[in-house]
């Protein structure tokens, strides 16, 4: 990397305030446009017919009576998306999802689509489309799939991962192990020992807006796509790669985007609405409903864990273990991997095991949610921790703190653990006044820890300075949490001028370098890298600008807050030239004034949260009620305060969502039966108390300001956080998410 | 030469090794020659590996180097939301 990422220890203007948010304006008045607000002359609309079998093969697809209808200006099938992975096999996935090849594997599966001149039209076409089915047997449920009986959804599946090479199929596709020491013999040194297993059911990220994008081929094989995305550059390279088309002739905009934690890295309609455009010669509009959301597109794995930790009467955990079964759709995931991997990353253990299952279902394809993994593996073990210092009788918080990992620690994943947060944010908890605060009957509180990864990547960032002093910033990360804002006040900050003169865009594919998309909490952390890079190439322009205009060597010119400054007592008459007088000049000193950077942001650093929840149970109804929510995490540097809060507070409503209401539904005929938001149920705002946030800033060492990712970490401890807060309140350990009503009067009835 | 771990399933692509002694000064060099030791680690490196160095972990930063005396441990390599 051209550029050196060492935390530097400064002091900030400008980072660390709280403007408003430049896009914010737009949303609040309904200017800004999302994924379905945009519209192109002539455009047609596109509707996905979809699979209402779990599992079946498609012996024929009829369209000549749609293609027939009027109105209706192509139809497609899988044969209109012919396979050009070249042995990809993800990307065969992402294909096969997108357009069912010759087998439904998940009732919503698309199965064709059509492309009309209105909606009407296009939905009398979807029913005109006869497909033929034969009807296989099929499973939706992890530890069903498991069994040597379940049906089997690829009978190519051999189970990666073992031993020995499997002589037989299985809807295991792999089998992932970590963990050090021996926990056979740290078993035997435990006085105490809790062996639980836990389930947790597929929830859905739950972003308020549906997919949505639209598409125009030209006949000259350029295309344009406007998408709802978290990664445009992304999707650009899988819809080039899906439909044989070269990267740089397909320009991909990002709309604003209302959520995607995680449910929009990776693409479902759009190849279709391009292979539509294709055919039809028209752009095309596909927007999916929200039934068609929850069908086929998101969901988080519904997961089955086996914890099993021990410890000494001292406190000291002697060994752990868990096994971990998540489901991946229909298609081969690492998500029991990354919960394998994160499971015991809170704790400082010698001896642990985690072994992990990634099971097929006939489900729709899981994609990432938000920490992807970690926050079902937490609820198991968080849930085990509590009940263990119960039994040696020590407070949770002690407990955890105790044998809380720090710097020097092997992660139970497995390296060793460089500065972390852990141990602060659990002082931070036990001395919070919510620690404190008194209980009624029927309340109960809980605590819980959690971990996640972060990561930073490919980035790049333009920065141009027009001759009014006032700076354009072209980013190449989708934003969405705020980051415009916190970009605009990281190159605020490195020029040494005021926000208001500094104006960030998403720019599009065809105006700036590839980059990643906004995933693995790295939006900030890596477009701030490369945004302090950027402006410190547009600095050294300005430094040879102000140079030039003095007639003074470049070497004798500083810059000091947001001024070129001649340095050294000979220039002593020369007043300083702010950033404005020498964009004043720059046609007659070089032209435009810009700063470029391009890096891989690496060394996000691992990132920790603890969580504390008050929870009222009607023990009549089973129904419950956040009282008090509070999270704590480490930010390294909160550029923008406001924004890591909202990071904070949305993690934590997700989770309480997930924690006592969420769920996939299926009925017998492995049919969804609540892909609505009726049915299915999220936190509205009267659900939730005030969720209180404290920001911990332990800088990162391996960014220039110390900047940690924030977006994920949040999610991970709310579900046991919300388990332990129940159990304590009804003194029965709930080991199944959600704790619905039905489910908590269930437990209670179970224990008598 | 650093030594190198590999995290349980690619220790299994190896022929059952979880740590291997590579003469590698950079992560590129380090895949480079895991492919040539290791032929069974191939695919597991098209699809992607990080490299957590002194526990800070690399997932694109090919060109980093590894020092001598410093812990290197093969990861999966890590999905987001």
């Amino acid at each position: 990397m051209n550029f050196d990422p060492r935390y530097s220890g400064r002091n900030f203007s400008s980072v660390g305030t709280r403007p408003i948010r430049p896009d914010g304006v737009d949303k609040v008045t309904g200017r800004a446009r999302y994924g379905a607000d945009f519209n192109m002359a002539g455009q047609l609309v596109g509707r996905v017919l979809r699979s209402p079998h779990a599992h079946a093969k498609i012996t024929k697809i009829d369209t000549s009576k749609a293609e027939k209808l009027p109105g209706v200006k192509a139809v497609i099938t899988a044969a209109d998306l012919p396979d050009l992975t070249d042995g990809d096999a993800s990307m065969y996935d992402v294909l096969d999802n997108c357009m069912a090849r010759g087998k439904v594997l998940y009732d919503g599966h698309a199965v064709a689509a059509v492309a009309a001149v209105d909606a009407r039209t296009a939905r009398q076409a979807l029913k005109l489309i006869e497909v033929y089915y034969e009807i296989l047997p099929h499973v939706t449920d992890v530890d069903e799939a498991m069994k040597h009986a379940a049906p089997l959804i690829n009978d190519a599946i051999f189970t990666e991962g073992l031993e020995e090479k499997p002589v037989k199929p299985s809807n295991v596709t792999k089998r992932s192990q970590f963990g050090h020491g021996d926990v056979h013999q740290g078993f035997g040194h435990a006085d105490f020992i809790v062996e639980r297993s836990f389930k947790t059911e597929q929830t859905h990220q739950g972003y308020i807006e549906p997919h949505a994008c639209v598409a125009n081929v030209s006949s000259d094989g350029t295309a344009d796509l406007w998408v709802c995305t978290q990664g445009h550059f992304v999707y650009r390279q899988h819809c080039a790669q899906l439909l044989g088309l070269e990267a740089s002739k397909l320009r991909v905009t990002s709309s604003e985007i209302g959520g995607g934690f995680g449910g929009k890295t990776h693409v479902w309609a759009e190849p279709v609405a391009l292979a539509l455009s294709r055919k039809a010669g028209r752009p095309v509009k596909l927007v999916m409903t929200r039934e068609e959301v929850f069908r086929a597109s998101g969901p988080t794995s519904a997961t089955s864990i086996d914890v099993k930790i021990g410890a000494r009467k001292d406190g000291t955990i002697t060994a752990a273990e868990a096994t971990l079964r998540y489901t991946s759709g229909p298609y081969a995931g690492m998500w029991a991997e990354l919960g394998a991997m994160t499971a015991f990353a809170c704790y400082k253990l010698d001896n642990v095991k985690t072994v992990g299952y990634e099971v097929l279902v006939n489900r729709p394809k899981t994609a990432a949610y938000r920490a992807p993994s970690a926050p079902m593996a937490a609820f198991a073990v968080e849930s085990a921790v509590d009940e263990l210092a119960k039994e040696i009788g020590i407070d949770p918080v002690e407990f955890r703190i105790k044998n809380a990992a720090q710097e020097g620690t092997r992660a139970s994943y497995g390296p060793v653990y460089g500065p972390i947060g852990i141990g602060p944010t659990l002082e931070a908890a036990k001395h919070h006044p919510h620690m404190k605060a008194p209980l009624a009957k029927n309340q109960g509180r809980g605590m819980a820890c959690g971990f996640w990864f972060n990561f930073g990547g490919q980035t790049c960032t333009d920065l141009n300075i027009g001759m009014d002093g006032t700076v354009s910033l072209a980013v190449g990360t989708v934003d969405v949490g705020g980051s415009r804002a916190s970009l605009s006040l990281v190159a605020a900050e490195e020029l040494g001028i005021d926000y208001s003169h500094v104006k960030a865009i998403v720019a599009d594919t065809s105006s700036l370098g590839y980059n990643d998309m906004t995933d693995g909490s790295r939006g900030t952390f890596s477009s701030s890298m490369a945004t302090i890079s950027a402006a410190r190439n547009a600095i050294k322009v300005l430094r040879d600008r102000a140079a030039q205009m003095w007639d003074i060597p470049v070497d004798d010119v500083i810059w000091e807050n947001g001024q070129a400054i001649a340095k050294g007592e000979k220039y002593g008459n020369l007043s300083p030239l702010s950033l404005k007088e020498i964009a004043a000049q720059s046609g007659k000193t070089g032209g435009p004034i810009a700063g470029h950077s391009e890096l891989v942001a690496d060394g996000a650093g691992v990132s920790f949260a603890t969580h504390i929840c008050d929870i009222e149970v009607d023990p009549e109804t089973g129904a419950t009620r956040v009282l008090r929510y509070t999270v704590i995490q480490d930010a390294g540097k909160a550029v923008h305060p406001t924004y890591v809060e909202g990071q904070y507070q949305g993690g934590a409503a997700q989770g309480i969502g997930w924690a006592l209401n969420e769920e996939y539904i299926y009925g017998k005929d492995g049919r969804l039966q609540n892909a609505g938001f009726l049915d299915y149920r999220i936190p509205v705002c009267s659900d939730l108390p005030m969720i209180d946030t404290q920001i911990l800033e332990i800088p990162n060492p391996n960014h220039p300001y110390g900047v940690r990712g924030v977006g994920e970490t949040s999610i991970v401890p709310p579900l046991a956080a919300i388990a332990n807060a129940v159990s304590n309140a009804v003194g029965v350990r709930m080991t199944h998410i959600p704790m619905s009503p039905p489910r908590i009067l269930a437990a209670l009835e179970a224990e008598g | 030469m650093v030594e190198v771990t590999l995290w349980g399933s690619l220790g299994t692509a190896a022929g059952g090794k979880n740590k291997v002694d590579v003469e590698a000064k950079d992560i590129r060099e380090l895949f480079r020659k895991l492919g040539e030791q290791y032929p069974g680690l191939e695919p597991w490196i098209d699809r992607g590996i990080a490299v957590s160095i002194d526990g800070v972990i690399y997932r694109d930063t090919w060109s980093k180097e590894l020092p001598q005396g410093a812990e290197i441990f093969l990861l999966p390599r890590l999905a987001g939301g």
